[in-house]
């Protein structure tokens, strides 16, 4: 086990909030299509909120800390917050657009030791980049962020959301990193919108495109490893509990509300009106969360994939039920390994299975 | 033998966990944990005090450690961690105020 793998175990045990996700701002200059949020501003927390949270964060023992949004450059306050950030000593990774890092703002990050910033490309070219961002010139301005940050000598890595309007795109954008000299992550995930619409779920790529990408060598490197059939699940895999949310992370919004993960909306508590140690020691959300192992998941601990899919209890949630199966990840389990899911399974029965005859009531 | 000062890099990361310091560098991301005497020199390492008064103060004194020993252990710890850039070292005192972090 590495060194890093027992923090996260001692973490665990110790229930300490190891890694926090805040988004300082919902406010972006973008309005990419698949984006899940409400740019609007509806009283984000202030310069001397955010601080007192970053206080209180580095006393609950948190080390990993994601600045995210929205774009976290639409904060004027953001080198305040992120000095005040380092100050604490926490490890910073930033989430951005790049749009608005000039030479002054990539050396403003190096000086202040942070660990890594993730800028967002679609594509290499930019009618496809900037159709999706919705921003004209963004493509070009995004690109060179990633060369004054890595000029400073900073740890960059491109993000490539993969989804119906770039499908064929992520080999040229992973050519690009490759040039560029960063680190490139391919993420086919779509999530529903924070209100719960779920109309931008069709930008979602279809299974055949998902297939291809898990047999794609070039991403996902040994191609008969990654797709080979999942293990009988064991006992461990039972009692074990699904993702970090909630046992050794959690999210903080603009607004102040705490939930297990930014993919995993259950209000679990507001640092407005509660201290965040409190929140995260005694919600009941949080608790609930926290309970749950893969032996409590109705349909899942059926399932043959149990032990290797990806499911996300907060996709499962938006679903309705944080013990449900998640849709898109048996999409993922079927088509990188080509086995049907217990929920696939079980639909397909109860299409088989339905009444022989319907009677209508005549209308009158 | 010249004196030592040694501070905390700006490029650093650094929190107590169950007791034990974990420190990881944002230069090449190497990661530690240190234990209690490392941490306790760690603390200390505020680019003014020499290490020697690091190494009696909060070393010798509060762990029951005898000099020789204890010089030995911190003059190792103070090396590899120089060498990943976490802590600075110099043969003269040095102003920490441009580097950001607090012991945490
Ligand atoms: S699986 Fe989902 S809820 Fe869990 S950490 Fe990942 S994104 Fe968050
Ligand atoms: S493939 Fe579907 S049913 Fe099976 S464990 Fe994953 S989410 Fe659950």
């Amino acid at each position: 086990m590495s060194l890093m793998q027992e923090m996260n175990e001692r973490a665990l045990e110790l229930g300490v909030p190891l890694g926090v996700h805040l988004d300082v701002t919902y406010r972006c200059n973008e309005r990419c299509v698949h984006c899940y949020l409400d740019h609007d501003d509806h009283g984000e927390m202030t310069t001397g909120e955010i601080k007192d949270i970053l206080q209180q964060l580095a006393e609950a023992g948190t080390f990993f800390l994601t600045l995210s949004g929205g774009e976290v450059l639409m904060r004027r306050d953001f080198f305040e917050i992120l000095e005040y950030a380092r100050r604490l000593a926490f490890n910073v990774r930033i989430k951005t657009n790049g749009v608005m890092i000039r030479k002054s703002e990539a050396r403003r990050m190096r000086d202040l030791g942070v660990e890594q910033v993730q800028v967002s490309v679609y594509s290499r070219r930019p009618e496809i980049h900037d159709a999706i961002t919705k921003l004209p010139g963004s493509l070009k301005r995004s690109i060179e962020a990633i060369r004054l940050l890595k000029s400073q000598g900073l740890k960059v890595a491109i993000a490539n959301v993969l989804m119906t309007v770039n499908m064929g795109e992520h080999a040229g954008v992973q050519a690009l990193a490759k040039e560029l000299g960063v680190t490139y992550t391919l993420d086919p995930t779509i999530t529903p919108k924070i209100d719960g619409d779920t109309s931008i779920l069709n930008l979602r790529i279809p299974g055949s495109e998902l297939k291809a990408v898990f047999h794609n060598k070039d991403l996902v490197g040994n191609v008969e490893e990654f797709c080979a059939p999942p293990p009988r699940p064991g006992e461990d895999v039972m009692e074990g509990y699904p993702c970090s949310a909630g046992h050794t992370a959690a999210y903080i919004t603009p607004y102040g509300d705490v939930f297990p993960c930014v993919q995993f909306p259950l209000p679990s508590g507001n640092v407005r009106r509660q201290k965040f140690i409190d929140i995260w020691r005694n919600s009941p959300e949080l608790n609930e969360v926290r309970s749950i192992r893969a032996k409590d998941l109705p349909v899942c601990s059926t399932c043959s994939h149990v032990g290797t899919c990806t499911r996300c209890p907060g996709l499962a949630y938006m679903e309705g039920s944080m013990r449900g199966p998640s849709t898109a990840d048996c999409e993922k389990s079927f088509q990188r390994t080509g086995i049907l899911s217990a929920n696939m399974l079980r639909q397909a029965h109860a299409h088989t299975h339905g009444p022989l005859i319907q009677i209508q009531p005549l209308a009158v | 033998m010249s004196e030592k000062y040694i501070g905390r890099s700006s490029q650093i990361a650094a929190r107590v966990l169950g007791g034990e310091m974990m420190v990881m560098s944002s230069v090449d991301s190497t990661f530690f944990t240190l234990n209690e005497v490392a941490t306790a020199i760690w603390q200390a390492a505020d680019g003014r005090t020499p290490l020697t008064e690091i190494v009696v103060r909060n070393v010798c004194d509060e762990f029951e450690v005898d000099l020789e020993t204890a010089r030995r252990d911190a003059e190792q710890f103070v090396s590899e961690l120089s060498h990943h850039g976490i802590l600075l070292v110099s043969d003269h005192p040095f102003d920490m105020s441009a580097g950001p972090v607090e012991a945490a």
